[in-house]
């Protein structure tokens, strides 16, 4: 069977914290995975180590069977390919709307500007906000420079997408028109891991749901059979605690 | 009388301060690309690259200016000669212009790596997640940002080289300071020549001063 991300055993520690205590976990091209958790659990460390922000202590992350841990991996290259999302948007504030989505193709030479351009405003236009092009970051709303942040990590035309607890900066009214982007992206064969405290998104587009505590994977399954019958206690508590 | 001075002096005068300014502006443009490379040396995984950066650093600001143009100038043809080198002079503006570009250099390198420092890591994970290598990270995403926050810092240090310089007369170097010892050494008039010297400096530093303002606003603006 063919796998798009493939994680063996990884470890990773800061200091003498150990974060992550030995995670397996394999990804079908198109699959959307969601990470949930409490907070501490170490599922945005394990976010972060499948495109090497974070380095693993042991253990093999392949990416279309590459193994990004490998140090003479061109891991810029593997990049190109795996968008990323942040909490924090980490928008460009130098940069207008426009040229934060064209950056990373004109300047890996992806693109002509001509062509980034062009690529950007449909992008923008698909995350609705393509009026916003000449803006700059901080005059957008945070659920606006989250759509534009995911325009921005779509621009290298990836096919992995991580996203790392999108919605928890936003207010509530700016949820929804963030999670309907993502999905959009679901129905575009995307694949996907969401490290998410959005139950409700997660039941919905979800083909499998990984329930994460203390550095390991506690429970994963499909997400009708993990939310509504978990079989581990730390995650029927969890979900006790959420719900 | 201050008049007179003015008048039968001005040309020297003018020779002077145009010499203390325009060794104050070369040094900082030097300074400045000293700084960037060491400050980059300071953040750098290199171990050694980080030990030659704090070291020059705390040379710098361990030595006093005056005894670093002294071994610049004289120190350091000396040791050449000794060592069996024999003919080499090194030119008075030469060796003015090396002491302050090092001098200015090592704190231009602690302003550098502050500004760099204090841009949000966010910025550079967002970056090197959209595959852009450490270079491009550094050039298009951090030193701009980091540049705003470095702007008064870096007025204000050339506010301080641009006084530093009065240091170079001790090795002869035709400052302002310096030109005023000779004026004086012909005229005599002590209190009227350090008074003409002193309101130079002081009007071109609180020129300077607001120059660093106006360029700060338009920073500050520019977003």
């Amino acid at each position: 069977m063919e796998t798009k991300i493939k994680l063996e055993n990884i470890t990773k520690s800061f200091g003498k914290l150990d974060v992550l205590k030995g995670i397996s976990l394999s990804l079908k091209p198109q699959e959307v995975v969601c990470i949930i958790g409490p907070s501490g659990s170490g599922k945005s460390t394990l976010l972060r180590c499948m495109n090497r922000l974070e380095e693993v202590n042991s253990g093999s992350i392949l990416i279309d069977g590459v193994d990004i841990t490998d140090p003479s991996v061109d891991i810029n290259h593997i990049r190109e390919n795996i968008g990323m999302v942040f909490q924090h948007f980490n928008l460009f504030p130098h940069l207008s709307v426009l040229e934060n989505v064209m950056l990373a193709p004109v300047e890996l030479g992806k693109m002509s500007k001509e062509e980034a351009k062009a690529n950007a405003l449909t992008l923008l236009e698909q995350v609705g906000i393509h009026e916003k092009a000449d803006v700059y970051p901080v005059k957008l709303s945070g659920g606006q420079k989250q759509r534009v942040a995911i325009a921005r990590a779509l621009a290298m035309n990836p096919d992995i997408m991580l996203f790392d607890e999108p919605t928890s900066a936003l207010d509530p009214e700016m949820v929804k028109g963030v999670l309907n982007v993502m999905k959009d992206l679901t129905k575009r064969g995307m694949t996907m891991v969401v490290v998410t405290h959005e139950i409700g998104f997660a039941r919905e587009v979800a083909d499998r749901i990984i329930f994460m505590d203390q550095g390991k994977i506690v429970e994963e399954g499909k997400p009708l059979e993990l939310l509504n019958h978990p079989q581990e206690e730390r995650t029927i508590a969890f979900l006790n605690e959420i719900l | 009388m201050i008049i007179d001075l003015l008048v039968s002096n001005y040309r020297i005068l003018l020779r002077a301060f145009g010499n203390t300014l325009t060794i104050a502006l070369i040094s900082l443009v030097f300074a400045t690309l000293i700084g960037l490379i060491s400050s980059l040396m300071n953040l750098s995984r290199s171990r050694i690259l980080r030990a030659v950066s704090r070291f020059y650093v705390a040379l710098i600001r361990g030595v006093p200016m005056i005894v670093l143009a002294f071994m610049v100038y004289f120190g350091l043809p000396y040791l050449l000669k000794k060592m069996g080198v024999s003919g080499f002079r090194i030119p008075v503006y030469t060796a003015s212009l090396i002491t302050m570009s090092l001098n200015a250099g090592a704190y231009m390198s602690e302003i550098i790596r502050g500004g760099i420092q204090a841009v949000d890591p966010g910025q550079s994970e967002a970056a090197r997640s959209l595959g852009l290598p450490y270079n491009k990270t550094m050039r298009l995403i951090i030193v701009p940002q980091a540049i705003k926050t470095m702007v008064p810092a870096i007025i204000n240090q050339f506010i301080i080289s641009f006084k530093d310089t009065s240091l170079l007369s001790v090795i002869g170097f035709a400052e302002l300071t310096n030109q005023t010892q000779v004026i004086i050494g012909r005229t005599n008039a002590i209190f009227e020549m350090w008074a003409i010297a002193g309101v130079l400096y002081f009007v071109s530093c609180t020129l300077l001063g607001q120059l660093g303002k106006v360029v700060e606003r338009k920073l500050a603006n520019g977003n």
